[in-house]
């Protein structure tokens, strides 16, 4: 049986594919055959980040309708064989995403995968709602600014109210808090909440830190997952959040602004 | 089975006394598209709440016609909206004939403990009150039996709803912003108040509300409510209590022992 984990946030643009590029090539390059899933039907972004766009044939919304074979569908990524991605549908409705469709996929992928990782679209919607409802896990991407808290609380809600797990009466859905374009010198100005803040507001654990940087927007338009970017600080920092998600201890880093100079060094060095 | 032991015949059905607490809707004067819209209105404030609960209406302050009263279109209004008349309370004669005659149940007249609170809050304009209803206080002053609390060990998250129906409400979590708690009786938040909560939600004013941390967006007390902003000056992010005194809202610090 697969690990079935949703990266999901509410809000939209904290984060949510960038973590789940990450995520995803973290489980899959220590080994687990992992599956990633763009729910995001209609703003497809996922094959953009893991640069696969140019080799997508059949997507989700096809196999749910029976128009192609998950085989078919599946796209092998090139850098990390153990990693496959199912992407969206870019021109179908939202609502082509039935429940049992989703049940029927993700049966069968359970059969062959140690992990699927669900990309949410923003919202709470229904795209949204379908990404969470088979969910074993959850990673609830938020920025260090009071919407996107809030807008996590109230996915926290939903997912411990609508998800399968809470419908059915078993064990809740796991929370893992993920802290995106995290820029601590800011938050040393008061300018950001800081990781104390959310965790106490959101009152789950802290799954990681990700700082803000530029290599991620480099990595993104590349088509690069942040976590190969095994140098950077962002790609650091998602290789410890995968490492905690598969239950090691790992210390909290880049979570202080006595990087700065590390920082300046590197910019000097460009 | 014990319970019948006594007579040593086991009966089909037993009475007991029971004591509920239920909504009263107090009406003025009836016109039947108006108390429709009206109705409306006040289920969309909190739907969820008024869904299949039982209703009495209070006759006491009607000043209409009696002619004008008709209980089958305030039946069915209500029933369209999943609300369930169950009797009237007050009323003279002529109107608990008709209220008879739509097979309502009649509940004795006068809310003492309304007339108590109406007596001790404004004395001096309370002059036609009959002097009875001070005698009658006592009475209502004697206490129901307690309905049971509603306890609640995981935070309340934006967007989501929470009430308790008959007694009170108890969280051991945090109550979040964008998260509304109800309560017929007291609300107690063992963690931050940061939603809505609203403590004697079927007028209840003796309710009060405790938390750990007051940041709350709205604070309400049978009916009589505050907003963040007006908050902000008396026990902000610090242990209190809520209660309402003189159809004011008053914070006060919970002093630790």
């Amino acid at each position: 049986m697969a690990r079935i984990i949703v990266v999901t946030s509410g809000k939209g643009g904290v984060g949510k594919t960038t973590t789940s590029a990450s995520i995803s090539t973290g489980l899959a390059k220590r080994g687990h055959k992992t599956v990633v899933i763009d729910f995001d039907v209609g703003l497809r972004n996922l094959d953009l980040i893991m640069n696969c766009e140019r080799r997508v044939v059949y997507d989700f919304v096809n196999v749910i309708q029976g128009e192609a074979s998950l085989n078919q569908a599946l796209i092998r990524d090139k850098r990390v064989d153990t990693l496959y991605i199912l992407p969206a549908s870019q021109t179908r409705e939202k609502e082509a995403l039935t429940r049992e469709g989703v049940e029927k996929v993700i049966n069968e992928l359970s059969e062959t995968f140690d992990y699927i990782v669900c990309d949410s679209p923003a919202g709470i919607e229904h795209g949204a709602l379908m990404a969470l409802y088979y969910a074993d896990e959850a990673i609830v991407v938020t920025n260090p600014e009071v919407s996107s808290v809030r807008d996590s609380d109230r996915i926290l809600g939903i997912l411990q109210s609508k998800s399968r797990r809470a419908e059915m009466g078993q064990d809740p859905v796991k929370e893992n808090l993920l802290l995106t374009r995290y820029n601590p010198s800011r938050v040393e100005k008061g300018e950001m909440l800081s990781v104390a803040d959310v965790e106490e507001i959101l009152a789950i654990p802290l799954l990681g830190v990700i700082p803000e940087s530029q290599i991620v927007l480099n990595a993104s338009n590349q088509g690069l997952p942040v976590i190969l970017e095994a140098e950077s600080d962002a790609g650091q920092a998602y290789d410890d959040a995968v490492a905690r998600l598969l239950g090691e201890e790992r210390e909290h880093r880049f979570m202080s602004a006595q990087k700065k100079g590390f920082f300046s060094r590197m910019f000097k060095g460009d | 089975m014990s319970d019948t032991a006594t007579s040593g015949v086991q009966h089909c059905f037993q009475l007991k006394s029971a004591s509920v607490s239920m909504t009263a809707l107090e009406l003025y004067y009836f016109e039947n598209d108006e108390f429709e819209d009206t109705l409306r209105d006040k289920i969309s404030q909190a739907p969820g709440f008024f869904k299949d609960i039982p209703l009495i209406i209070s006759l006491e302050k009607y000043e209409g016609l009696s002619s004008e009263l008709d209980f089958f279109k305030i039946i069915g209004t209500c029933r369209r909206h999943n609300i369930h008349v169950i009797g009237v309370r007050g009323g003279n004669d002529d109107q608990r004939r008709m209220a008879r005659g739509a097979a309502l149940a009649l509940l004795p007249g006068g809310s003492q403990r309304d007339r108590q609170v109406d007596t001790a809050d404004s004395n001096a304009t309370a002059a036609n009150e009959p002097t009875e209803a001070e005698v009658a206080a006592p009475v209502a002053a004697a206490p129901a039996e307690p309905a049971p609390a509603r306890i609640i060990s995981q935070p309340v998250r934006s967007g989501q709803q929470v009430y308790a129906p008959e007694g009170d409400l108890i969280i051991l979590a945090p109550v979040q912003a964008g998260a509304e708690v109800l309560a017929a009786g007291n609300i107690h938040v063992y963690g931050p108040l940061r939603g809505r909560a609203l403590a004697g939600i079927h007028g209840a004013q003796s309710a009060r509300v405790f938390c750990q941390s007051l940041e709350a967006e709205l604070v309400s007390i049978a009916g009589h409510y505050k907003i963040s902003e007006d908050l902000q000056d008396h026990g902000w992010k610090t242990a209190v209590q809520i209660q309402l005194r003189d159809d004011l809202l008053v914070v006060t610090p919970l002093e630790r022992a």
